[in-house]
C-alpha cells in the first residue's frame, strides 16, 4: 500500500508501460533532464535512457508529427504537450493528420500514440496557460479523448492509452497534480469508455470530468450532508468513447441531471450529453438538463477572477438545490 | 563528368529510369483526360514536368524505404510501385483505389509500397516523415525516409522544426524541395527572402547546400543516390533543392496564366525532363526499337489499367462508417 500523488502516478504510469514494451518511448519538452515543468516525468530518464525519453525542442508540430510517424511504423509514443493550450500550435498535426489518416488511408495506417498534457485551471496562470480544451479534440472523428479524475485513474487509463491501437489525447489536470491517493496495486488496467461513479444517489446524476468530478463529488457530500439530498455523481474519464450506457441508467433513476464542465459555455461537451439525454432518455426527465460551465469568457488570472470563473463546488450545490428545490 | 552510357549508372538503370519517367507522364496525361471526361471529380494537382525527381528517388530507393510526398503526388505514389489501377480508380472514387476513395487525388497512401501518404496541408508531412526515419534509429534497422515538398513550403514553420530536428538527431531523412518557381499562383522569388528557397535555409540547419538540376535525369539519379547512402549511413539528413517546372496549371482548376508565355515554351520545349532523356538514351547509341518498345509497353498498361478502373465499382456506402478506428468501425459511444 503506497500513497501516491496525481503528479508521482503519471510517472509511474509511464515507467509501467515503458518496463512492459520496448516500443513505447516519450518525447517532449524539458521532460528529460528536467523531469517536467509540472515534475511529472521525475525519474524516466534515468531509468530509460536519452534513446527512449527524449528531450525535444520548442516544436510542438515536429514532436507531433515525430511522435505520429514513428506510430505508424508500429512504434508507440508518448509525447507531452507541456500545456494543453499550446495545442493551438500544433492543431493541423492533431486534427487533421492524427486524427484521419487511418480514415483515408482506408485503415491502412494505425496510429497508436498517447499525447498526454496539462489542462486546466486553477493555477491563476491566465488564459493562455489554464484552459480545458477537451472539447476540441472531441469533435474530431478518428481521436480518443481522456481526462483522469485521480491517481489511481492516471495508472489504470494511462496502460489502456499506451495499448490503445488509436491516438489517444490525455488531458492530465494541473490542479489534481497534488492529488493523493492510497493505492494497494499500481500495475492497473482501465478500460476507456467506461464512466466512475464517485458518489451514489438516486434524487439527481452530476455528470463531470477531472477537476470537475471531484468538485461534483465534495457537493454529493455537502448535499446529502446539509440538505438531504442525494447525488449521483458520475466521473466521465473519457468523452470519446463515451459510456452513455451509464449514463441512461442513472437519468432512468433520477430523472434530474446536472453536467458539471470547466470549460467556457458554448458547444462544451455538456451540451452534447444533454442532446443525448433528450434523444434516448426524454420521458425519464422530470426537468430540463442543466449545465453548469465556466462562463463564455476567456480565464482571468487574479485569485479572486479565476475563482469566481470556473464552477466551485459551493456553485454545484446550490445549482442543484435550485433544480431540486426550485429555490 | 563526361557522361558514358556505362558509366557510374549503366544502362540497365538507365532504361529503368526511362521507362519509370514515361509511366509517370503518361499515367499523369492519362488523370488530364479521365478528367475532361468528367470522370474524375474534385481537384488533383499534376508533376506533369517534374517526373526526373519522383523518378530518380523511384529507381534509387529500396523497398522497405518510406516515402512521404504532397498532394502533387500521384507521380511519387507511381514511383514506389503502386499499380496504375491503384491511383487512377482512387482519382476515379472506384473500389479498386488504393483507399477505396476514402483518400482520393491528395492522399494517396500504400503502405506496402512504403508510400506512406500524401498530405495536403503544407508542411506538415516534414515533421511525420522525421517519425519513420525516427523509428529506423530507434529500431536500428536501415531504411530511409524521404519526404518531397514544393518550394512555397520552405515558409511554413513546419518546414524549419522538421529540419532542425532532423539534424539534432541525426535521423535517416532525405528532404526534396521540388522547386517549380512557383507557390500556387505566386512567383516563389516574390513572397521568399532567399534566392533558393529550400538551399539557402540549408546552413541554418548545418546542412549542405545542394542544388540540383531536377529535369536531368542523371543528375537528380545521382543527387538521390548521394543522400539516400548518407542517410542509410547513418550519417544524418540532407537538404535537396531540385530546380523544375510544372507544365501544367497548379491544379485542376487553373490554366496558369499568370506564367509568361516565354518561361513556359523553354521549359516546355527546352527542358523537358522525358524529351531530352529519350534524346540522351539515343545519343548512347541505344537502339530506338528497345525505346520504341518501352513506349509500347507502358501505353499499353496505362490502357488496361484505365479500363480496369472504369469498369470497378463505385464503393459501397457502408465504407462511410468504417475504419475511423483500428476495430474497423466509427462508434463513438457505447
Ligand atoms: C497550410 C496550407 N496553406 C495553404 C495551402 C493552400 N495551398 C495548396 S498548394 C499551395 C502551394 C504550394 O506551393 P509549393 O509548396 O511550391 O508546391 P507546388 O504546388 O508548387 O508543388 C498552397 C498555398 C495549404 N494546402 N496548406
Ligand atoms: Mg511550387
Amino acid at each position: 500500500m503506497a500513497q501516491l500523488t496525481y503528479r508521482a502516478s503519471v510517472s509511474l504510469a509511464i515507467a509501467q508501460s515503458m518496463r512492459k514494451d520496448q516500443k513505447v518511448f516519450f518525447i517532449g519538452e524539458d521532460v528529460g533532464a528536467a523531469g517536467g515543468v509540472f515534475k511529472a516525468t521525475v525519474g524516466l530518464l534515468e531509468e530509460f535512457g536519452k534513446e527512449r525519453v527524449m528531450d525535444a525542442p520548442i516544436s510542438e508540430q515536429a514532436i507531433l508529427g515525430a511522435a505520429m510517424g514513428a506510430a505508424m511504423t508500429g512504434l508507440r509514443p508518448i509525447a507531452e504537450i507541456m500545456f494543453s493550450d499550446f495545442l493551438a500550435v500544433c492543431w493541423d498535426i492533431v486534427a487533421n493528420q492524427i486524427a484521419k489518416t487511418r480514415y483515408m488511408s482506408d485503415g491502412q495506417i494505425n496510429i497508436p500514440l498517447v499525447i498526454r498534457t496539462a489542462n486546466g485551471g486553477g493555477s491563476k496562470f491566465g488564459a493562455q496557460h489554464s484552459q480545458s480544451l477537451e472539447n476540441w479534440s472531441m469533435m474530431i472523428p478518428g481521436l480518443k479523448v481522456v481526462a483522469p479524475s485521480c491517481p489511481s485513474d492516471v495508472l489504470g487509463l494511462m496502460d489502456s492509452a499506451v495499448k490503445d491501437p488509436d491516438p489517444v489525447i490525455f488531458y492530465e489536470h494541473k490542479s489534481l497534480y497534488a492529488l493523493k491517493e492510497e493505492i494497494e496495486q499500481t500495475d492497473i488496467s482501465i478500460p476507456i469508455g467506461e464512466a466512475n461513479t464517485l458518489h451514489e444517489g438516486k434524487d439527481i446524476t452530476i455528470i463531470g470530468l477531472a477537476l470537475m468530478a471531484q468538485r461534483a463529488k465534495e457537493a454529493a457530500l455537502i448535499l446529502k450532508d446539509k440538505h438531504d439530498i442525494n447525488a449521483k455523481v458520475i466521473d466521465l474519464r473519457s468523452l470519446v468513447p463515451l459510456d452513455l450506457q451509464t449514463i441512461k441508467k442513472s437519468v432512468i433513476e433520477t430523472g434530474h441531471v446536472l453536467t458539471v464542465e470547466e470549460n467556457p459555455r458554448l458547444c462544451g461537451w455538456g451540451a452534447e450529453i444533454s442532446s443525448l439525454i433528450s434523444e434516448h432518455c426524454f420521458k425519464n426527465l422530470k426537468g430540463p438538463v442543466t449545465r453548469v460551465t465556466t462562463p463564455h469568457v476567456p480565464l482571468p488570472s487574479a485569485d479572486i477572477l479565476e475563482d469566481n470563473t470556473i464552477p466551485s463546488v459551493e456553485l454545484i450545490v446550490n445549482e442543484v438545490i435550485k433544480k431540486l428545490k426550485g429555490e | 563528368m563526361v557522361e558514358k552510357l556505362n558509366d557510374d549508372i549503366g544502362e540497365e538503370k538507365r532504361l529503368q529510369l526511362w521507362e519509370l519517367m514515361l509511366k509517370l507522364r503518361l499515367v499523369e496525361k492519362k488523370a488530364y483526360d479521365l478528367f475532361l471526361q468528367n470522370l474524375i471529380k474534385g481537384t488533383s494537382h499534376l508533376a506533369l514536368g517534374q517526373e526526373a525527381i519522383a523518378g530518380a528517388f523511384g529507381v534509387a530507393l529500396k523497398k522497405g524505404d518510406y516515402t512521404f510526398c504532397t498532394y502533387r503526388g500521384h507521380a511519387h505514389t507511381l514511383a514506389r510501385g503502386s499499380s496504375i489501377e491503384g491511383v487512377l480508380g482512387e482519382l476515379m472514387g472506384r473500389q479498386c483505389g488504393l483507399m477505396k476513395g476514402k483518400g482520393g487525388s491528395m492522399h494517396l497512401t500504400d503502405v506496402d509500397k512504403g508510400v506512406m501518404g500524401s498530405y495536403a496541408i503544407i508542411g506538415a508531412h516534414l515533421t511525420i516523415a522525421n517519425g519513420t526515419a525516427l523509428a529506423s534509429k530507434y529500431n536500428k534497422t536501415n531504411e530511409v525516409s524521404v519526404c518531397f515538398f514544393g518550394d512555397g513550403t520552405t515558409n511554413i514553420g513546419a518546414f524549419h522544426e522538421a529540419l532542425n530536428m532532423a539534424k539534432i538527431w541525426n535521423l535517416p531523412i532525405v528532404f526534396v524541395c521540388e522547386n517549380n518557381l512557383y507557390m500556387e499562383y505566386t512567383p516563389i522569388h516574390e513572397v521568399t527572402a532567399v534566392e533558393h528557397p529550400a538551399a539557402d535555409r540549408a546552413g541554418a540547419y548545418d546542412l549542405d547546400k545542394i542544388i540540383v538540376d531536377g529535369n536531368d535525369a542523371d543528375e537528380m539519379l545521382r543527387t538521390a543516390e548521394k543522400a539516400i547512402s548518407k542517410a542509410r549511413e547513418g550519417k544524418g539528413p540532407s537538404l535537396i533543392e531540385a530546380k523544375t517546372y510544372r507544365h501544367s496549371g497548379h491544379s485542376r482548376a487553373d490554366p496558369g496564366k499568370y506564367r509568361p508565355d516565354e518561361e513556359v515554351k523553354d521549359w516546355m520545349e527546352n527542358k523537358d525532363p522525358i524529351k531530352n532523356y529519350r534524346a540522351k538514351l539515343l545519343d548512347f547509341n541505344i537502339n530506338e526499337k528497345i525505346i520504341s518498345e518501352i513506349e509500347e509497353k507502358i501505353k499499353d498498361q496505362v490502357e488496361k489499367a484505365t479500363e480496369i478502373s472504369i469498369a470497378s465499382p463505385i464503393p459501397e456506402i457502408k465504407e462511410i462508417y468504417t475504419d475511423v478506428w483500428a476495430n474497423g468501425g466509427s462508434e463513438w459511444h457505447n
